[in-house]
């Protein structure tokens, strides 16, 4: 089998990975709220010791 | 000119929601607050750790001073509604959704997302930004559903619970398109790799890699032709079946034809096919139905009266305790508790209290009127002041203002957009080229028969129409959205175009009733006399009072206020620093009136009964209406129509000109009268309106556009949402939807010398896939950038006209 078979396989794969992972991050809501996410990442979390659920903490 | 948003700047703003503080008592940690409620939020906050609220935005929060009644949320604690709101429940959780309409910025999403800091039984609140909604999942044996709305709402983010929750939770976002994208994305890359080596000399050497690349195309083009390209197959067909050639059509017909021929070539080993050209094509169209499509999330254009209406009401039992029950479950013969800012879900008789109920959501008329024990009071209205008892005698179903909402005006098939009949008569001119080609070499050398008819039809397909309209109306919309016009489908772009004829309604719409003019006429007020009067109508919520208290805000001196009394549909009384102050109407006051008044218009103040003077209330019409009518196009025709009594007729004139059309007290059921006999003429009706009382004339109009004050207002059904501030663009928007048609058409025409170029060849049969391959990405590419690049043009020269001001009309 020629090499060229082998690593166009390997290409097309590598891209229905990404394919998939573009499904499911539709899936997952992932693009419905551009505003919210970019927004949490910079809250402060210094204070997030959370008093009543320390089981939260992990 | 003064208006209730003059306020100094130098005035104290409170820490929580940024209103000016009446009083500089309220204080804590140097903070000042402008009311009590505002602080106790600060301080639950701040006991909490959670005052970062207050610094990643100024001012985030929601203005507390008018508190909502103790047992407002009452009703969720009765099984069956809470049944309807709640999405999941188990031993140990429940998960609720709450549309709350005060999110509006990154502290409120830090804030609702740390809930269960405030509360341990709160497990977690997610909150959709776009959607406004928040997802809460609660423990329910230490927390009720009650209690959960009720802290959402003393931080000031109150729950809009409204009939139409306890209904079917509205259908999901459609992905379906999006996945397809993706899919042909990936097939038509893959594609058009496989494709290379041979456009570039593969030899017939390397026969197995070519055999190879081959199969893969065909095997990769499969999930293009059977998935990608279904919407198309079924709008066709849903054409066809109902005997129309839409522009779908001719592109399943041309995708049919590319794929049969390709796989033909494929398996009989002549040729490599247009795998590359069909899947593109498939993916491009795709991206221009979703640019399209793109719907705006928070707005909603098909609200019925079920989103206005509360989920529950109490009724009044005669042997025992109040009840809260649901709305539906209203029969006639219940008698209705009505508090102070509650909608009237059901028509009845007054048995108890005075209504005095604010109709301008209804009827457009802006001064609230007043019902006494025994008449009969209409559903939609909002009582203002003290509780009222209702007997019913309509079901909620029945209501008058339902029937208004439930009145069907003839469905009619939307008018076809003039892309389609455009795309026939392409359509028609390539199956004439198909034919004779044909014949030529059905005579010539009939070998090539086959080959020339299929190049024809792959050649031809209107896949240029279609993108340059999807991606012209798309970026149109776009724009639009940007200026303040959201629409509610590409299909309203045309209907704009097309109007001939624009009726306006006052009243909210060519008015602003959130800041009505006060032009004070009498004996000149000190200033402690304005500050005891902006003091006295502070605490009343009725909207002269708030009109007037916004005319004096913010006080400057401190008084006190010992007593106060408010009779309802009268005025107000009360002791400012130990003189007595009655403010109201001309009998209450007790004062000597012109008899060509009318009404409700003019509000008297008296000090120990010497009155001092009144107060003239005209409505303040929206900054550029004339400016904005001397630039609409001259060949519209105008009108204006109101549910308002014709006290301002005159001004209107004045303003808006002499020559326009204007009725006045026009029921709901007039306007809708008014548009259909003017459709009946002939007109292309654009109605521009606002409220409840035009919901059947923007239904009955071929383009209705409800104007909302700030996006979280409620607006009826309608074609579009216009942003109030924006009414003055109206003919810029005009403008742009009329050259959106002339850019499609224009790109259609340059697509055209591509498909001369490819038919030539198609004719010849000597259509190569490397030649069909170049033609559609530079076809494709032209049409990209000619549509997005004249819109954005014309867009920009139409939005920049300079926005004069009106010369003052008051």
């Amino acid at each position: 089998m020629n090499v060229i078979i082998i690593l166009l396989i390997a290409s097309i794969s590598v891209a229905a990975i990404f394919l998939g992972a573009f499904l499911w991050g539709v899936k997952h809501h992932q693009f419905d709220d551009n505003y919210a996410p970019p927004q949490r990442i910079l809250f402060d979390d210094t204070n997030i010791i959370d008093i009543h659920h320390p089981e939260n903490l992990n | 000119m003064s208006t209730a948003t003059d306020k100094p700047k130098t005035a104290l703003r409170c820490t929580h929601c940024g209103d000016p503080c009446p009083t500089n008592t309220i204080t804590l940690e140097d903070k000042p607050f402008c009311c009590e409620g505002c602080r106790m939020v600060w301080q639950l906050l701040d006991h909490n750790g959670l005052c970062q609220y207050y610094d990643l935005n100024a001012h985030p929060g929601q203005s507390l001073r008018h508190p909502v009644r103790k047992d407002k949320f009452a009703f969720l604690d009765d099984e069956k509604i809470a049944a309807g709101l709640i999405r999941f429940q188990s031993e140990n959780e429940t998960h609720v959704g709450f549309y709350l309409p005060a999110i509006h910025c990154s502290s409120c999403l830090y804030l609702l997302e740390n809930l269960r800091r405030l509360d341990p039984a709160i497990q977690s609140s997610r909150i959709d930004f776009g959607a406004k909604e928040i997802a809460i999942v609660f423990d329910p044996k230490r927390i009720s559903l009650r209690q959960v709305a009720e802290l959402l709402t003393s931080l000031g983010y109150e729950p809009y619970i409204s009939l139409h929750d306890l209904g079917n939770p509205g259908p999901g976002v459609d992905r379906r398109l999006i996945y397809r994208l993706g899919v042909a994305g990936f097939c038509f890359g893959n594609i058009m790799l496989l494709c290379f080596p041979e456009y570039l000399g593969l030899n017939a050497a390397d026969a197995t890699l070519q055999q190879a690349f081959r199969y893969l195309s065909l095997l990769l083009s499969l999930p293009v032709f059977f998935y990608c390209a279904q919407p198309f197959y079924s709008s066709a067909w849903k054409g066809l079946s109902n005997k129309y050639l839409n522009i779908d059509a001719p592109i399943v017909l041309a995708i049919l034809v590319t794929f049969a021929r390709s796989a033909w070539d494929v398996l009989s080993g002549s040729g490599s096919g247009y795998f590359d050209s069909m899947s593109g094509i498939v993916f491009f169209m795709l991206a221009g139905r979703v640019l399209q499509d793109r719907t705006y999330r928070q707005l909603s254009f098909d609200r019925d009266y079920t989103s206005y209406f509360p989920v529950a009401v109490t009724v009044l039992q005669s042997q025992s305790e109040p009840v809260i029950r649901s709305l539906p479950d209203i029969r006639c013969g219940d008698t209705l508790r009505i508090h102070n800012g509650e909608l009237i879900p059901a028509d009845g008789i007054l048995t108890r209290g005075r209504a005095f109920i604010d109709y301008s959501f209804v009827t457009g008329e802006s001064i609230p009127v007043t019902r006494s024990v025994g008449e009969l009071v209409y559903a939609g209205g909002r009582q203002t002041g003290g509780a009222i008892e209702l007997l019913v005698v309509k079901e909620v179903a029945q209501s008058y203002l339902t029937q208004l909402w439930n009145r069907q005006s003839t469905p009619e098939a939307p008018a076809p957009s003039f892309v389609n009949a455009l795309s026939r008569n392409f359509t028609l001119i390539v199956f004439l080229i198909a034919a004779a080609a044909a014949t030529y070499w059905q005579i010539h050398n009939p070998a090539n028969t086959w080959k020339a008819v299929t190049a024809v039809l792959i050649v031809a397909c209107p896949c240029a129409l279609l993108l340059s309209s999807t991606f012209t109306n798309g970026n149109l919309l776009r724009i639009l959205g940007r200026n303040g016009l959201y629409l509610r489908n590409a299909g309203v772009l045309e209907d704009i175009a097309r109007a001939t004829h624009i009726v306006f309604d006052k009243t909210g719409t060519l008015t602003d009733t959130n800041t009505p003019v006060l032009a004070y006429s009498g004996a000149p007020l000190t200033n402690r006399q304005e500050q005891a009067i902006a003091l006295l109508t502070a605490q009343s919520a009725h909207p002269l009072s708030k009109a007037l208290a916004g005319k004096f805000c913010p006080p400057t001196a401190s008084l006190t206020l010992h007593d106060f009394w408010e009779y309802p549909g009268k005025g107000i009384e009360g002791y400012v620093d130990g003189n007595h102050y009655t403010i109201g109407s001309a009998a209450f006051v007790e004062a000597q009136t012109a008899e060509h008044d009318l009404p409700g218009s003019r509000v008297f103040v008296a000090c120990n009964h010497k009155v001092l003077g009144s107060f003239t209330i005209s409505s303040h019409y929206r900054e550029g209406l004339r400016t904005m009518l001397s630039r609409l196009d001259p060949r519209l025709h105008l009108s204006v129509l109101s549910g308002d009594s014709a006290r301002e007729a005159d001004r209107l004139r004045n303003l808006l000109g002499i020559d326009i059309p204007m009725l006045f007290t026009q029921s709901p059921l007039d306007k809708c009268r008014y548009i259909s006999c003017l459709q009946k003429q002939g007109g292309n009706i654009m109605m521009i309106g606002d409220g409840l009382n035009d919901a059947g004339a923007l239904k009955q109009s071929d383009t209705g556009i409800a104007v909302s004050a700030d996006s979280n207002n409620f607006t009826p059904a309608s074609d579009a949402i216009l942003k109030a501030e924006s009414l003055q663009k109206l003919p810029a928007f005009i403008r742009l939807c009329r050259a959106g048609r002339r850019i499609i058409v224009a790109s259609f025409a340059l697509s055209i010398i591509y498909n001369a170029v490819g038919l030539w060849f198609a004719v010849h049969a000597a259509l190569s896939p490397l030649l069909a391959a170049i033609l559609m990405p530079a076809s494709t590419l032209s049409i990209l950038l000619i549509t997005y690049g004249s819109s954005n043009f014309l867009a920009k020269r139409a939005m920049r006209m300079p926005v004069e001001q009106d010369q003052p009309a008051d």
